[in-house]
């Protein structure tokens, strides 16, 4: 619904205090708002570098008429897009499968990838829906780094997220949803303490 | 010798001319289906060029090349008030709304009495050339090729295979594919206008339904995964009914029905045994190669890695194991090209 792709029946999205709910989904991520999916939704034809380079879209600077005439600023532009795919690809550990297609990697590498594809707009707010569902705890921790190292670059993130160990370790502010009602909302020592959450989430035997 | 050579590019000078003009229709109707639309105005926009085209050199006494010109941007100036409300369609729906577009222009022109109706415009002055046909399927070709690796050409294949998921990349997926649809009416106009001036006739029948399946035909049959793909396809089976012709004396069919039998035959067999196309061929043989090297790299690993997994983790492991995803022969979403492609519902909503 932040993203565009879902309408609110009621209320307001404000991005930097700006309404966004009315805008189409493109004009919200050239507003800075990049996003990963609960069900995975890689270009399942295209390489892990090339899904990348989509997510590039709006940081691409090129000129249609330079790349007609064959200008080397366009084919300049074209190498930037690959070594900064190549980049991101690195950052998440999955160099070595660049040229792989989306469709034969690995469930937690498709999901790192997607990771890596809106990273790649250099997004303000990144939205991840769920990243870790079905990883491994390695993964999950490999994911908790990059999200830290995400953040620590000065971007949002935004985190939908079961995985209440994940959400403590890695979050500044956390909201309780039980059932699509607030149940709590605070810093992650707080909301620990929340009989609410208690309750519906870290259970009440221990 | 220099003369027998003379004769023999007079006999196939029309053949040749055709594998030209049949790649750009191919090429036409491949502008949609690179970012997953299936349109079939084709055959209406290339009517609107041999018929504009047609008359400003007959009538209007304009150079050649300009008349050309005028054929290729008047379809694509009608383009855009057709594009803005069908390409909201999604599918066969839109399909069907093209589909519809191709037949008024056709009915538009068998009631139009300045050109004659039905019966059309004979003795069409002789200005198309072997060259002129091949520098516009060049110079297309080269737009096309100038797209790949480019970030229109990676937003085309991204519309292609996830149309939502590309939006909220930025990609304005209605501006592309309406740009998409206009570029491949240019290209079908240029082609109406260079045919008309090839076998100095126009007329409404040869512009019906039956000639955008053509187009589509050349373009899966040739596959759509590459830009040249149907040009491969509209060399191949337009080459096709030259070799049956001296075939069709033996097996005692006549060539008109063999012909249709053999295309129908050519794009069953395609559609079964190679989904993407010809031009799917090097890339399935490199990919088949690549699996290999992985089953040697790692002898009973899969085997292993399934019966392991579905003792403990039944819920992921299917998602888990990357070799029981389908490869290319078994994804049927790749498979007739287009159609198969943009069937709605295919993805199941975002949350």
């Amino acid at each position: 619904m932040i993203s565009g792709l879902l309408s609110p029946t009621g209320g307001a999205v404000r991005l930097s205090g700006r309404e966004i709910q009315a805008l189409p989904p493109h004009r919200i991520a050239a507003l800075g708002v990049a996003r990963t999916f609960q069900n995975i939704r890689l270009f399942q034809d295209l390489s892990a570098r090339d899904n990348v380079i989509v997510g590039e879209h709006l940081v691409r600077k090129a000129s249609l008429a330079a790349r007609l005439l064959v200008l080397p600023s366009s084919r300049a532009e074209e190498r930037g897009a690959r070594a900064r795919a190549g980049e991101l690809l690195e950052r998440i550990g999955l160099a070595e499968r660049a040229r792989e297609r989306a469709r034969n990697l690995s469930y937690g590498e498709q999901r790192r990838v997607e990771i890596a594809r809106a990273l790649a707009a250099e997004p303000r707010l990144l939205l991840l829906d769920e990243p870790t569902a079905g990883m491994n705890p390695v993964e999950v921790q490999a994911v908790a780094a990059l999200i830290r190292s995400v953040a620590a670059e000065g971007r949002s993130v935004l985190l939908i997220e079961h995985n209440v160990k994940l959400v403590m370790d890695v979050c500044d502010r956390i909201t309780v949803l039980d059932f699509g009602k607030v149940i709590a909302e605070g810093t992650p020592a707080a909301v620990a303490k929340d009989p609410a959450v208690i309750a519906a989430y870290l259970g009440s035997g221990s | 010798m220099w003369e027998a050579l003379k004769d023999l590019f007079l006999t196939y000078e029309s053949t040749l001319g055709y594998i030209g003009l049949n790649s750009l229709l191919a090429l036409s109707v491949y502008a949609t289906l690179s970012c997953g639309q299936l349109a079939l105005s084709n055959a209406g926009f290339m009517a609107i060029g041999a018929y504009a085209a047609t008359l400003l050199t007959m009538e209007g006494g304009v150079p050649f090349p300009v008349a050309l010109a005028a054929g290729a941007v008047l379809p694509a100036l009608v383009a855009v008030p057709l594009g803005l409300p069908v390409l909201r369609l999604r599918g066969v729906f839109l399909a069907i709304a093209t589909i519809g577009f191709g037949e008024v222009v056709r009915l538009g022109i068998v009631n139009w009495d300045h050109v004659n109706g039905a019966q059309g415009i004979v003795a069409i002055p002789q200005k198309t050339h072997l060259w002129t046909i091949f520098v516009a399927l060049g110079a297309v070709l080269f737009v096309l090729s100038r797209l790949r690796g480019s970030k229109w050409g990676f937003a085309l294949e991204a519309i292609r295979e996830d149309e939502p998921a590309a939006r909220t990349m930025g990609i304005p997926t209605a501006a592309y594919k309406l740009a998409m649809l206009v570029f491949g009416a240019a290209i079908a106009g240029l082609a109406g206008g260079l045919e008309a001036h090839f076998t100095f006739m126009v007329a409404p029948n040869g512009f019906s339904f039956g000639r955008v399946v053509d187009m589509l035909v050349f373009a899966v049959v040739g596959g759509t995964a590459r830009f040249w793909g149907p040009v491969l396809g509209a060399a191949f089976l337009t080459l096709l009914p030259e070799l049956l012709r001296d075939l069709a004396p033996l097996v005692g069919i006549e060539p008109g029905p063999l012909r249709l039998m053999v295309n129908g035959l050519v794009l069953l067999a395609v559609i079964l045994f190679l989904p993407n196309g010809m031009a799917s061929v090097p890339d399935r043989i490199r990919e088949r190669a690549r699996a290999r090297e992985r089953g040697r790299l790692a002898p009973g690993a899969a085997g292993w890695a399934r019966s392991s997994r579905s003792s403990g983790w039944s819920a992921p492991s299917a998602a888990f194991a990357p070799w029981t995803a389908p490869r290319s022969r078994s994804a049927p979403a790749r498979s007739t090209g287009s159609s198969a492609r943009t069937a709605p519902g295919r993805r199941p909503p975002s949350t």
